[in-house]
């Protein structure tokens, strides 16, 4: 299992298009990707889960991706979570 | 034989302009609620999971086929709904409430719905309380499709086998979730297209996916129980030019297919049933509204003269293409002011020069070789952007706002210059600086429009070397000084509500003292002539696209003043234009003259 933090630097946090393209994204591996935010922790395979979390700008989130094809799955989500500034 | 002829008189509010007179056609509402009848077997389990699946492919099916007839910005919202429709957390919810719980699909969804339009409804963030409406929406279309396959069980007497009556087993109405519309008592909800001309819809309210799909070519009105000038229905309205009161309220209940209305979208009054005098009398004044809208389109394409032979520029305000289609239709000579806060509202995050680009450079395309003023980015405390969060302040309009922004958060201001030199190429483009207060402050601007070029340049991207660069006259310094700053500006742009507001220390918006915000206080009078007459000294253009440019009570005083360039929103600019139409200067000089000098 693979466990990462990041800091959501978007200011709006996850909205809209980005929200819909992590779970779009998220999809594609056979691994098993949570996300958690607080006490709060999803799985990451719904678009709803996802914007019942909440995050916000500044917000810190975990991620757990376990699977086999988790070292992409984390690769590709690192690069993602880096893009999502603007 | 007497007849009953109740005559009845609703007031609403007028949301898109025009008479309607034509047969009412109501569309009602269809409410969901529980039944509360549970399942006794796994064969009823099973089935009701089929069900539910089913209706969710058959709504797939619709929005899918509702997308591909909507405008993009229904489409994108409809994107959404198909997204949430395949949600893993909603379907497994659905799911364990009919396996687990045993309640039937209906019941299931409806819960479910509930709890998450609930959820969401409770959110502070904005944008995630507005998913409350599209969760509400895909629930009333599965239970659409979810209670039609329930009616064909309807019939029988007794309960299925399988099945246990929990409470009562047809659908109550008035519960949880309002339902979709469905037209006349056409129950399956086919959306079926409003026959016979001149029909007037008369509805609570009309949602997104209702609009696109009723045919609508035939209707000449709405009439709505809720709403107001932002709802979906009042929009598509205006878009189409169709006539349309909403917040009708309960009155509009007691309205029956095929009642004769008469709907007047600009003051909100809609008339059930009315005499045949009245009607007659609309009719006419329909007739007069016509006319006028005839005679100004007339002047669509007249040159703007004085009978003296005095040419004036007319141009329009614009924040979106949609504008720039309509000034056009009103013979705009081209864009005064493109405010470009609109582009940063409507985004989620801050447009990317990319994004940019495309929105000016489609703007200028459109506006074929007449020029195009665009106004830098000019926000502040009172209009924030929800990304970029600026702190509260005492007084906002005196404080971090437009240019001062810009100067200060120096990446934002020359992603935008970059944006607009690169579409600069596309047509006539010039750059317009708000609330410029002094020298410096347009230097430091012009420095960095040249930083601009240079990246440009670096990046081998093409723009126009020599754009004009101009600045707004809206703050009185800037006015009184407009003589040092004519020097380095390429035009002067005034802007009259904020130098009235500042000249005349009056908050407009301040109910109390309102009265007291008066363009044509010889103050501020004083103040634009003086820049008017800077500007011809120092042989630069002043053009004006505050409010006062397309008041029609200020035409000759303007004229008077030597003012030549207009920019007003476009429905004022035929309006100016007959003015100056049948006026000549010296008319235009006395009245000047006397408003100049009057006693205040």
């Amino acid at each position: 299992m693979i466990t990462k933090d990041y800091i959501i630097r978007a200011p709006e946090g996850i909205h809209a298009r980005p929200a819909a393209a992590l779970v779009k994204l998220t999809r594609q591996f056979k691994a098993t990707i949570h996300l958690q935010k607080g006490e709060k922790k999803v799985l990451l395979n719904s678009l709803l889960n996802l914007l019942s979390v909440g995050a916000k700008g500044g917000d810190t989130i975990t991620l757990f991706i376990e699977g086999e094809d988790e070292s992409v799955a984390a690769d590709m989500l690192d690069r993602f979570f880096n893009d999502l500034k603007e | 034989m007497t007849m009953m002829n109740i005559v009845n008189q609703l007031q609403g509010i007028g949301v898109s302009p025009g008479i309607a007179i034509g047969r009412a056609r109501v569309i009602r509402q269809q409410e969901a609620g529980m039944t509360g009848v549970a399942l006794t077997d796994e064969a009823a389990v099973r089935r009701e999971m089929a069900q539910f699946h089913d209706a969710v492919g058959r709504s797939t099916e619709e929005l899918t086929e509702l997308m591909a007839k909507a405008e993009t910005a229904v489409a994108e919202i409809l994107e959404v709904q198909v997204e949430l429709l395949h949600d893993p957390m909603w379907e497994g919810e659905v799911l364990t409430a009919i396996g687990e719980d045993k309640k039937n699909a209906g019941d299931a969804v409806l819960e479910v719905t509930r709890a998450l339009v609930k959820t969401f409804g409770d959110m502070e963030d904005e944008y995630l309380r507005a998913r409350a409406a599209d969760i509400a929406d895909i629930g009333k279309r599965v239970m659409r499709h979810l209670r039609s396959e329930e009616r064909t069980r309807e019939g029988a007497a007794d309960i299925p086998e399988g099945y246990e009556r929990g409470g009562p087993w047809r659908s109550r109405p008035n519960e949880v979730l309002s339902g979709s519309v469905v037209p006349g008592r056409d129950r399956d909800g086919a959306m079926n297209a409003v026959d016979g001309a001149d029909t007037i819809l008369v509805a609570t309210d009309l949602s997104p996916s209702d609009l696109i799909a009723l045919d609508i070519s035939r209707v000449i009105g709405f009439a709505t129980r809720a709403g107001g000038k932002t709802s979906h229905a009042s929009i598509v309205a205006r878009l189409r030019g169709i006539a349309a009161v909403a917040g009708c309220g309960e009155g509009l209940d007691a309205i029956a297919d095929g009642d004769m209305l008469v709907l007047d979208g600009a003051t909100g009054i809609l008339l059930v049933s009315p005499a045949p005098e009245v009607v007659e009398q609309y009719i006419e004044r329909r007739k007069e509204q016509l006319a006028t809208t005839r005679f100004l389109q007339s002047l669509k394409s007249k040159e703007a003269i004085t009978m003296d032979g005095t040419a004036v520029h007319l141009s329009a305000n614009i924040g979106s293409i949609e504008d720039m289609e309509q000034a056009l239709e009103y013979g705009a000579q081209g864009v005064g002011l493109l405010r470009t806060e609109l582009l940063f509202m409507q985004s989620n995050s801050l447009p990317t020069e990319e994004e940019q680009f495309i929105f000016y450079k489609n703007i200028l395309v459109r506006a074929a070789g007449r020029p195009v003023t665009i106004r830098t980015l000019d926000i502040g405390g009172d209009k924030a952007l929800p990304y970029l969060p600026l702190p509260k302040e005492d007084n906002p309009f005196l404080g971090y706002r437009a240019i001062r922004i810009s100067l200060d958060q120096k990446d934002l201001f020359l992603t935008q210059l970059k944006a607009i030199l690169r579409a600069s190429v596309f047509g006539e483009c010039r750059i317009l600086l708000p609330m410029i207060g002094s020298v410096q402050e347009l230097r430091q601007a012009k420095t960095l429009i040249a930083e601009a070029k240079e990246v440009l340049t670096k990046q081998l991207l093409p723009y126009d070397a020599d754009i004009r660069t101009g600045i707004m006259i809206e703050v009185p310094s800037a006015a009184i000084m407009a003589d040092q700053l004519a020097k380095e500006a390429d035009f002067f742009s005034i802007g009259t509500n904020d130098l009235c507001q500042y000249t005349l220390a009056v908050d407009r918006m301040n109910e109390k003292i309102k009265a007291l915000y008066d363009p044509f206080h010889p103050a501020v009078l004083r103040l634009i002539r003086s820049v008017i007459e800077q500007g011809y000294l120092h042989h630069i253009p002043v053009e004006m696209c505050g409010e006062l440019a397309g008041d029609p009570q200020a035409t000759l005083l303007l004229l008077g003043m030597g003012l030549r360039d207009f920019s007003m929103n476009a429905p004022s600019i035929p309006v100016v234009k007959n003015i100056i139409l049948q006026t000549n200067m010296t008319v235009a000089r006395a009245v000047c003259h006397q408003e100049m000098n009057k006693i205040v």
